[in-house]
């Protein structure tokens, strides 16, 4: 097979820095995206694109819990749990958040670690990931059986406003699914690493292309991008 | 390989700056639930809320994903768009205060 065809040569030039940078960046008929792979860019504009779906979303909540005139149910007190006799609001929540955050973290070392080619780390803090990201789905199963056994439908609950469960439901299902589908495609990334896909040059089985370590950022990126969903999910629906 | 000379500088930086980050998004998360247990009502309730959202926010997206040492074409492409959402919010607040006045007029203020 034929070398792949360069569309963009080699950079002899040092490129300018700051605004100028922006503005030679954009100015001509060129790769825009100067150092970032197509795989990388196309994965930051599929977040862009989902950063507008969740932001229609918490728009939508913020419509409806404004433009009613019931109380909204107080989130502290239906998110509260009994913990050994002791009544804690929002705990599971928290708990919860941190989970999500630890799982950043982990995938911020996988990502390092698969710069440095240590196959082993990468796979193993990929999997802790995984976990983590399941172990926050599952306690988010709790919390909707927990809510579904209280009474909370999408149309109505017993403590106020009918519009908190449908925005409850759509916001927090809709970011469980992204969380679940991270968990599968860190699953699948973390085989490919630990099977050394990436150095043998095993082509994959979708696409029928070599991989490199870079998919280990690309996956970081997606995972990075529901924790920070839920950043705001926890921040305007869980704590206003 | 053909292809990493075309392709991406990796993004490489010391662990110790994302246990670091880790430590960050933990205390500020601890601060968040805070708000909600010793019950901060008003406007320093939501205040804090919205900066520990907006910190919080920002290391991950700083550091975790590296736009901080990504080209300023990819960050501006990227972040300035959001930041239009907050026309629609404006929009929607507007139309909703606008909605309730006409629920309260209309039906009274029970449903």
């Amino acid at each position: 097979m034929s070398a792949p065809l360069k569309t963009h040569p080699a950079e002899s030039l040092p490129r300018p820095a700051g605004m100028a940078g922006l503005a030679a960046d954009w100015a001509s008929d060129q790769q825009t995206f100067k150092k970032v792979s197509w795989g990388k860019a196309m994965m930051w504009i599929f977040l862009l694109s989902d950063t507008f779906v969740f932001g229609c979303f918490l728009l939508a909540y913020m419509v409806a819990r404004m433009s009613t005139t019931v109380p909204w149910p107080n989130p502290s007190e239906v998110f509260a749990l009994e913990i050994a006799g002791t009544h804690m609001p929002l705990i599971l929540i928290a708990i919860m958040t941190f989970v999500l955050i630890s799982s950043s973290g982990t995938m911020a070392m996988a990502v390092n670690y698969g710069y440095r080619r240590d196959r082993k780390m990468t796979a193993v803090l990929m999997l802790v990931t995984a976990l983590f990201g399941a172990t926050f789905v599952g306690m988010q199963a709790f919390e909707w059986s927990k809510l579904i056994a209280e009474g909370v439908r999408p149309w109505g609950n017993p403590w106020g406003a009918a519009q908190f469960g449908s925005s409850f439901f759509m916001i927090t299902g809709f970011h469980g699914t992204h969380v679940t589908f991270g968990v599968i495609f860190l699953l699948i990334i973390a085989r490919k690493v630990w099977r050394g896909d990436f150095e043998t040059e095993r082509r994959g089985f979708f696409t029928s292309r070599k991989g490199r370590y870079e998919i280990v950022e690309i996956t970081g990126l997606y995972w990075h991008f529901v924790d920070l969903v839920w950043v705001f999910i926890f921040a305007f629906f869980y704590l206003w | 390989m053909a292809h990493t000379e075309t392709h991406a500088e990796q993004q490489q930086h010391p662990i110790k700056l994302y246990l670091l980050v880790w430590g960050l998004l933990f205390v500020l998360s601890f601060f968040s639930y805070l708000i909600d247990y010793f019950g901060l009502q008003g406007f320093l309730r939501w205040s804090l809320i919205l900066i520990f959202m907006m910190l919080k926010a920002g290391l991950i997206v700083a550091v975790f994903m590296h736009m901080a040492w990504e080209r300023l074409a990819l960050t501006y492409a990227i972040l300035l768009p959001p930041l239009l959402v907050l026309v629609f919010v404006a929009l929607m607040v507007s139309e909703s205060n606008y909605v309730l006045l006409t629920r309260l007029a209309f039906f009274g203020s029970s449903p």
